[in-house]
């Protein structure tokens, strides 16, 4: 029988692995149809080769497994980063029900969004009855300060026109005439979701800003994270402006809203950048935005509408970091504390430490723009080599910028850049060209698995591992944080590729 | 035949009702107070208490969300892509229209398989047309057919190809059906285009019957082929086919077994773990057995009208449900399988008698709300009755009037019902039913652990399973004990700030 042992019941993971269940899919398989396995073995075997490749890269109109999203996911994670923000994504529903199941996997955090739930009449009359009789329902059952609308494609295929759309909801009093609505047209069939990040954080620091400029400036640094998913590197940033006392706001700040304690009470809304904050942003010293191709319009329409310059500054690795902190304080005129210095000692020990086991190690990677360029900058400080670099969402500044920092490092001479390319891409280059080491988001383990090549788990989504979001991958921390998940990735591979006994195991060390 | 379910079912003995009627009532007109008026007619009529004796459960069902209301429902493509068509293995799944659709529903329910994945199985891969502004203006049906050859080139032991709609492609009057033919003849292999773009219907229901209409236009002729050829499998008097159970960590398989212990030959298993060979032979079968009875009862009325096979709607959540289901079941076959089913409900006697022995105490008297999608909200009712534990509310994302008719013969009197209840609604329902535990989605998950409330996902089992079968009732049940018993939830509230009270 095979729950035998009610003190030890077996899960999936071991109760498919008995006998009675093994013979069933023998069984089973009478039915199917199925290929013969030395069919299988065939096909699996071509799809590691060279030729397999070669068709793999022509293909045009395919793509499989790709490393992007669509854009209204990255406006509603910008959405919530200000105080008491309902996003509202207008269009047909079931994406808020996908936008919500993702972001609630990777943070395991409630995440709240509504949609205008448009159906068959929206598409043929528009959408704005929708909008007028949502946003008065949303606004009324879940008391925001703010409800941040952006658009699905169904919405953007009929020309659905938010500004007239809010402006006329309004009329009709679905939401006082002074409540914040601001917007982003957010085609999916348009960039990415680092572009919808774009587009929302313009739309809602030109919606808050109006009108709000003055004379002088107000002392601060603002700061962008963009399309960002580690709470840490938040945190990291707000503690190094905090310990420089440097006065900033940190814009679209979502670190409290998917990290809240549990305190036996839920809130809707924890945290988030104060409104009032994000309207005299406007009045900042300067912008330091932490994504550079998720922050594009908005750092565009900062310098032209605001007047205030902006920089991007991506603290990853020790030159990263120490780029960034000479920046704020070249900015500020404040002083890096000695404990910062201190901190960076401490991440450069480590960084010596570890070089042997890193040095001259190939290494694929995949992701969006920003935190691949912020990886390899990281990887090329400690002597490892990338390899492989794959970015779904890539564009031509991009791939120059990458190529520029891959050109300035002789660890950087082998690397290839696969712009616009995806993880079946990938898997011909990891099979052809082997790597020691995969960095990319848990959808890498499919590629783990059929490649072997060891996965560190870096990036968004990550489904599959608990807690890895709470770390922060910013600052000398960070770069402790990232050469612990790699050099430990390494070693744990070395142990499993030397532990048969009296086989491969006189290298099975206990000292590394 | 319709499904005897009533006949089935011991109905609940209870007289006192499980919440306070009238109080109960009260509240629901209170809560409903904070819409806008339009939005509170609308809503009122989806909630209600269920009061014995009723025929069904006095809600509305299947009409469009409010707007704004932050509901937990899906869209058609969902229904279609990530239920029926996903999981059979073998076939290419394509997310025809822009990269998101795709992206988010790619191994979002753990449908699993047996198979080698990107060489003969392709379930947990993402197949997207990624749609550009260009193919939003100049058409994409080159596109899918350009792509079409392409998939067939890279990955040859696919046994066909499912074209799955995302909203642009209605939108902008694709022909899918012109390309499904013309990309069949190129490749020589089954192409079905399925209509299923996230806007057309109220949820993923929708989806459900766009896709069983597409396995009856595009599939079944196949088998109407075979047959005038005289191409059809041996079959036996014990031929039955498993329709709609999608294999949620393993579920189809824990079920299968005993269906297979009490004699019967299952040809064929709906969707989880299903090719399209068996999808095409199930016309032969002499039972359909189903078990998600919301997402396919489309296509067995079909087969029960075009090949008169009839069939049964069936639960294996808990023991009580899987001996009456299997006798139930043995019940249309003759004297040897009726035998063998009283058998089978035996040999697992002692199994379920430990398991209930070990959690029983510690499950019973609790009480639960429950929330998901089309089946479950009175599927696994009794799981909870045979633990000892209460159900004091539960309604459906999607359900139909049908849903709610059949949900009369699992609940309590008093129970209250919320159909396609809205975020707000139910943290208030939570709040004042005061529910020892919460089963419901993901996107509820952490709303009611942030207030300190056990909770299981009942969409993807929260990662365990199966739940389906006398195996998977014991998942069930050690399930249920880990959420309800754990100690972290005795440290949430700071002591020194109790302390203080």
């Amino acid at each position: 029988m095979s729950q035998n042992n009610v003190n030890d019941i077996q899960d999936h993971a071991r109760l498919f692995h008995q006998d009675e269940y093994q013979e069933l899919f023998q069984a089973k398989k009478e039915f199917e149809g199925g290929h013969s396995p030395e069919e299988v073995a065939k096909i699996a075997d071509w799809t590691k080769g060279w030729e397999y490749r070669e068709k793999n890269f022509a293909r045009e109109a395919l793509t499989v497994n790709p490393a992007k999203a669509c854009q209204p996911l990255g406006a509603i994670l910008a959405a919530v980063g200000f105080e008491a923000t309902l996003p509202f994504v207008h269009g047909s529903q079931g994406c808020v029900s996908y936008f919500r199941s993702h972001f609630t996997r990777h943070f395991k955090e409630p995440f709240s969004a509504v949609s205008s739930s448009m159906t068959e009449d929206a598409a043929v009359f528009g959408g704005q009855l929708n909008m007028i009789e949502g946003l008065a329902t949303s606004y009324n059952l879940y008391k925001p300060k703010m409800i941040a609308v952006c658009t699905t494609c169904m919405a953007e295929v009929i020309g659905d026109d938010l500004q007239a759309f809010i402006t006329n909801a309004k009329a009709a009093n679905s939401v006082p005439l002074t409540f914040p609505v601001p917007y982003a047209h957010t085609p999916s069939f348009v960039g990415s979701h680092i572009t919808g990040y774009d587009n929302m954080i313009k739309g809602i620091l030109s919606n808050l800003t109006a009108g709000k400029k003055q004379e002088t400036t107000n002392g601060k640094i603002n700061f962008i994270p963009g399309f960002e998913t580690y709470i840490g590197n938040l945190r990291e940033i707000k503690r190094y402006a905090d310990l420089m006392d440097v006065n900033y706001t940190l814009l679209a700040d979502n670190s409290e809203y998917l990290d809240s304690p549990n305190t036996g009470e839920y809130q809707m809304y924890p945290g988030g950048t104060k409104l009032e904050d994000a309207a005299d942003s406007i009045n900042a010293e300067a912008t330091i935005a932490f994504q550079s191709y998720a922050t594009t319009k908005t750092r565009e329409y900062i310098e032209t509408e605001w007047n205030q310059k902006t920089y991007v500054s991506r603290p990853v690795g020790i030159r990263g970091t120490d780029e960034f902190l000479m920046k704020l304080s070249a900015l500020t005129g404040k002083p890096i504390p000695k404990e910062l210095e201190d901190e960076r000692g401490r991440a450069v020990d480590a960084l010596t430490d570890s070089q042997a086991w890193l040095h001259g190690k190939r290494i694929a990677l995949y992701g969006d723009p920003d935190l691949v360029i912020g990886l390899v900058q990281f990887l090329l400080e400690v002597g490892a080599e990338p390899i492989h670099i794959v970015v779904s969402n890539s564009n031509a500044n991009f791939e120059g910028e990458l190529r520029a920092l891959l050109d300035s490092s002789p660890f950087g001479q082998n690397a290839t850049i696969w712009g616009g390319k995806d993880l079946w891409h990938l898997r011909s280059l990891l099979f052809t060209e082997p790597v020691y080491l995969l960095i990319g988001n848990s959808y890498g383990k499919y590629l783990w698995r059929d490649t072997k090549t060891p996965l560190v788990r870096i990036g968004y989504p990550i489904f599959d591992r608990h807690h890895l979001h709470r770390y922060s991958t910013y600052g000398y921390q960070g770069a402790i944080n990232l050469l612990n998940w790699i050099v430990n990735t390494l070693l744990d591979e070395l142990d499993r590729n030397t532990i048969i006994p009296s086989k491969t195991d006189i290298s099975y060390d206990l000292i590394r | 035949m319709t499904p005897p379910e009533s006949a089935t079912l011991t109905p609940p003995t209870a007289t006192t009702p499980v919440n306070d009627i009238p109080e109960t009532k009260a509240f629901i007109k209170e809560v409903i107070e904070a819409y806008p008026d339009k939005a509170k007619k609308k809503r009122e009529k989806h909630l209600n208490v269920f009061e014995e004796g009723k025929s069904d459960c006095g809600v509305k069902s299947n009409v469009k969300s409010v707007p704004g209301s932050m509901t937990t429902r899906g869209c058609a493509y969902a229904g279609s892509k990530g239920v029926v068509w996903g999981p059979i293995k073998d076939m290419i799944h394509i997310s025809h229209g822009p990269v998101g659709c795709g992206y988010y529903s790619w191994s979002g329910r753990r449908n699993y398989y047996i198979g080698t994945t990107g060489i003969d199985s392709f379930g947990t891969m993402d197949f997207t047309s990624d749609f550009q502004e260009r193919d939003i203006v100049f058409g994409g049906d080159k596109k899918l057919l350009k792509l079409i050859t392409e998939l067939d080139e890279l990955f040859p032991l696919n046994r066909g190809v499912s074209i799955q709609s995302e909203c642009p492609i209605g939108l902008i009057g694709d022909d899918i059906e012109a390309v499904a033919k013309k990309a069949a003849k190129e490749i020589g292999k089954t192409v079905v285009p399925v209509r299923c773009e996230g806007f057309r219907g109220v949820s993923q229901s929708l989806g459900h019957h766009i896709a069983n209409d597409a396995v009856r236009d595009w599939v079944f002729p196949q088998f109407d082929k075979n047959k005038k050829e005289g191409n059809i499998p041996d079959s036996t008097a014990y031929d039955v086919a498993i329709i709609g159970d999608y294999n949620i960590g393993g579920d189809a398989w824990s079920s299968r077994i005993l269906i297979e212990e009490i004699g019967l030959r299952v040809v064929a298993q709906w969707s989880g773990d299903g090719t399209l060979n068996e999808m095409i032979n199930t016309p032969s079968v002499k039972l359909n057995l189903v078990h998600c009875y919301r997402s396919m009862n489309y296509i067995s009325r079909h087969m029960e009208e075009a090949y008169g096979i009839p069939w049964l709607e069936y639960n294996f959540f808990g023991p009580t449900q899987i001996a009456a289901s299997l006798r139930e079941i043995a019940s249309k076959f003759d004297e040897t399988i009726q035998a063998k089913a009283e058998e089978v409900i035996a040999k697992y006697q002692a199994q379920t008698d430990a398991v209930l022995a070990k959690f029983k105490s510690r499950l019973e008297g609790k009480t639960v709300a429950l929330m998901v999608g089309g089946l479950r909200p009175r599927h696994v009712v009794p799981a909870f009755h045979d633990l000892g534990m209460k159900l004091i509310g539960t309604g459906y994302e999607f359900g139909h009037n049908d849903d709610y008719k059949r949900t009369t013969h699992y609940i309590e009197n008093g129970t209250l019902i919320y159909d396609d209840v809205s975020a707000y609604e139910f943290e208030a329902f939570v709040k004042e039913l005061k529910p020892d535990l919460i089963a419901s989605g993901i996107k509820e998950k952490y709303v009611f652990q942030k207030m300190a409330l056990p909770f299981r996902q009942m969409h993807s089992w929260d990662y365990s399973g199966p739940y389906h079968g006398y195996d998977g009732f014991a998942i069930f049940a050690r399930d249920m004990d880990l959420a309800l018993n754990s100690p972290t939830w005795s440290l949430v509230g700071t002591p020194w700030k109790t302390a203080e009270v």
